[in-house]
């Protein structure tokens, strides 16, 4: 079955929860309104045509700059009865972002979602135990958020780069390049 | 308070002894956490009851320097997230750019791309068989599989300059051409491997009585749960499925290589026990020897191409999102890509195999004994580097 | 000493008749350099190239180094990986439980300073020395085992010039030169 037959089905049996669709992408998705996600996402895993038993990967990205400014958070699925693969997108506001959490579906969502939450601020309402996994419990914001600025000090020690090392690269000192002369085949780029 | 003597000749009576459940802290420093990994136990006695892992002590902001470095440079930082099977992460970062930006490498490149990654497949398999055994409480192994695994280095030392962490697979093609006689040299190593090293690896190691009544009965995963906790690799196949992403969907030429998916049978006890997972890896050996076999005469036959000609001068993929999978020896890596069509990528997320094997942990983990635990932690392969990313 | 000619080891030419002179500190001091054993504080990639060096190629056992579990047994630690904010705090902790004399070895360039993550690593500590008092930095992303040899044999120099009997205690191992008012914290070390 492959990505339109999908999607054909989703709307069939769920209309406008489908919002939209890229299906000529190298990964095929549909967007999903974030008040049905649950019931879309329970439905993919138990229809016996389709049974995505397996949840590959739960994503978080941010997109501040587009319109309006979205916090997405992507669901990448895998059927190992049938060899199929299929993406679930899922728009959500960047102020109090919140939706539905599919642990009791997938078993992985657990851990991923609380990956989410620690990095994006994502919260996944149904969740048993959302905190934080990554960053020690007393951090304070939300890092992979575009907007994050790194602080100068955590509990007494620096996080933002020593100031040493900062005015070398930004005079333009190329911090690690030794003595070989190797000139990769992508030389014309500008340090970034 | 009467006196001791007073005590021990009285009948003891079991239920008027009062016991409570104890919570016992391992790590994150620990000889047998495969890095740093706390472990919160809760056990009765011996007993663990519930287990808890913490991560996040090598948390190294992986996702952010994605995000501020060009392609290129994001590939050293992909080398160090596994850092035991580094070229396993840098196959599938390329591999996942090429994807969208369209590029097919020459099959020469192809080639040798399959001959590092079966290699090093090798390697970190002997690290983790190795490694498991010490746990377990056999040092003498650990060297053995070490002292192999050298050669292994040397030959990629040779090639590329690095003994561990190689930044050899490049978007487009690899960053330096087998050396002259390296053909050889590999024939060489396989020899000794495939009659010394894997028969005394089965014999003194698999099939001893020790290690098989301590891991046979332990850490039994279903495969429906190994599913839902998207353990993937040989943590799957021990269980009994048989998914190998090289065979099921191949990649870089994997469809031309005659190999075996190795798969847990449950010869000692039930199928995916901590003996079945190390089952499937000490085969995997095998079956990597035999593709790198494969591949040493795929290359003397082919005529030398240029590694860099599919190299793009400057990587700006087109504006869009992949999901690219690989088989890494842990399991299946993915990277989820969204490019802005920039020289940078917008986000870059991982998907890392061990993560997703150590969150059914807490699952595996209830019922067994301590020193049970450590035979979980093991026979899972976890690397920090990766689940923290 | 003996007088000209070509330097001479420590016990050479004193067996005469059996009997052997040299300075008590010397023969503490050869002692202790000959038998450091070091707590495995292994973090990240250098890790398995501290293990690498411990095995069978690049043989530690030779020079009397062995790894030991504890903090309580052992009189070396080798940082090798990347420290982060989360498992700083963790460091000290186990520095503190060391007993006298301690050293600490810094390894790969990420204990050194933050190595490859310094710029963007909002998690990584810019170097162990901001937790504990270094001794001796080996650099390398991941130092190969020589270079960590080469370390460990620069540490044995640093340990055969210790003076044992004639200073107080703490002016023995790492923290040596500090006062009494808390001035242990400021790094040194000797550049490998």
């Amino acid at each position: 079955m492959d990505a339109e037959e999908i999607h054909h089905i989703l709307v069939q049996r769920f209309g406008d929860a489908i919002a939209s669709a890229t299906l000529d992408a190298a990964t095929p998705f549909a967007v999903v309104a974030a008040h049905r996600l649950l019931d879309v996402a329970s439905f993919l895993r138990h229809d016996h045509a389709l049974a995505f038993d397996n949840l590959m990967c739960l994503s978080g990205v941010d997109y501040p700059k587009e319109t309006p400014p979205r916090l997405e958070v992507v669901y990448h699925l895998f059927s190992h009865f049938h060899f199929q693969t299929f993406a679930l997108k899922v728009h959500l506001p960047r102020e109090n972002p919140s939706v539905a959490s599919v642990e009791s579906l997938w078993g992985v969502a657990n851990w991923h979602e609380r990956e989410a939450w620690d990095l994006f601020g994502i919260v996944f309402t149904g969740h048993s135990d959302l905190r934080r996994i990554l960053l020690p419990d007393d951090w304070q914001g939300h890092p992979l958020r575009k907007d994050w600025q790194d602080p100068d000090y955590y509990n007494g020690m620096h996080v933002k780069p020593t100031a040493q090392m900062m005015d070398r690269v930004l005079q333009g000192e190329r911090i690690g390049v030794g003595p070989f002369d190797f000139t990769p085949p992508n030389r014309d780029l500008e340090p970034s | 308070m009467t006196s001791p003597a007073a005590g021990w000749a009285r009948d003891w009576d079991e239920d008027g002894l009062d016991t409570d459940e104890m919570v016992i802290n391992m790590g994150p420093q620990h000889p047998a956490t495969h890095g740093v990994l706390r472990l919160e136990l809760r056990t009765d006695g011996e007993v663990v009851r519930g287990a808890r892992p913490h991560i996040g002590y090598l948390h190294r902001c992986f996702e952010k320097h994605a995000e501020n470095v060009d392609y290129p440079g994001v590939m050293p930082y992909a080398d160090r997230m596994d850092y035991v099977a580094s070229m396993g992460n840098t196959l599938g970062f390329a591999l996942t750019v090429e994807q969208l930006m369209g590029i097919d490498p020459s099959p020469y490149v192809q080639t040798i791309r399959v001959l590092m990654a079966e290699l090093q497949r090798i390697a970190s398999h002997a690290v983790a068989v190795g490694t498991y055994t010490m746990d377990i409480g056999a040092f003498t192994p650990f060297l053995h599989l070490l002292r192999d695994r050298e050669k292994i280095l040397d030959l990629f030392e040779w090639t590329c300059g690095a003994r561990l962490l190689y930044n050899y697979n490049w978007v487009g093609g690899v960053s330096h051409d087998l050396p002259d006689g390296f053909i050889r040299a590999a024939r060489d190593f396989l020899r000794e491997f495939d009659s010394v090293t894997f028969p005394e690896l089965l014999d003194l190691i698999i099939h001893n009585k020790i290690f098989v009544k301590r891991l046979a009965n332990v850490g039994v995963c279903a495969p429906e749960l190994a599913i839902s906790y998207d353990l993937t690799g040989p943590n799957l196949r021990g269980s009994g499925v048989p998914r190998d992403l090289r065979k099921d969907a191949p990649y870089s030429s994997y469809q031309q290589y005659d190999f075996d998916v190795a798969v847990g049978v449950g010869q000692y006890g039930p199928v995916g026990s901590c003996f079945d997972r190390n089952w499937v890896r000490v085969v995997e050996m095998r079956e990597s020897s035999k593709i790198v076999h494969q591949a040493l005469d795929r290359l003397e036959a082919m005529e030398k191409a240029d590694v860099h000609e599919t190299v793009p001068k400057r990587v700006k993929p087109p504006k869009g999102e992949v999901y690219g999978r690989s088989e890494a020896p842990r399991g299946q890596l993915g990277f989820y890509l969204v490019s802005d069509g920039g020289i940078m990528p917008y986000r870059l997320k991982v998907k890392s195999p061990c993560f997703t094997a150590m969150s059914a942990f807490h699952h595996l983990a209830k019922g067994m004994m301590i020193a049970d635990v450590i035979a979980l932690i093991g026979s899972l392969d976890i690397v920090l580097g990766e689940i923290d990313r | 000493m003996s007088g000209p000619g070509p330097v001479r080891g420590l016990l050479h030419d004193r067996f005469e008749d059996g009997l052997v002179v040299a300075s008590a500190d010397q023969l503490i001091n050869w002692s202790r350099k000959n038998s450091i054993w070091f707590m495995t504080f292994g973090l990240a990639c250098c890790a398995i190239e501290m293990m690498a060096t411990g095995a069978s190629r690049y043989d530690l056992d030779r020079f009397g180094i062995m790894p030991r579990g504890t903090p309580r047994q052992s009189d070396l630690m080798i940082v090798a990986g990347t420290v982060t904010l989360k498992m700083a705090t963790r460091v000290k902790r186990l520095y503190e439980q060391m007993a006298e004399p301690k050293y600490v070895l810094s390894m790969g360039s990420c204990a050194n300073n933050g190595g490859p993550y310094w710029r963007h690593g909002y998690h990584v500590l810019k170097g162990v020395d901001e937790v504990v008092p270094v001794d001796v930095y080996v650099p390398g992303c991941p130092p190969r085992p020589e270079a960590l040899l080469y370390g460990l044999l620069k540490l044995q120099e640093k340990i055969q010039e210790d003076r044992v009997l004639r200073k107080r205690a703490h002016t023995v191992g790492s923290l040596a030169g500090a006062t009494l008012d808390g001035a242990a914290d400021a790094p040194r070390g000797t550049k490998a």
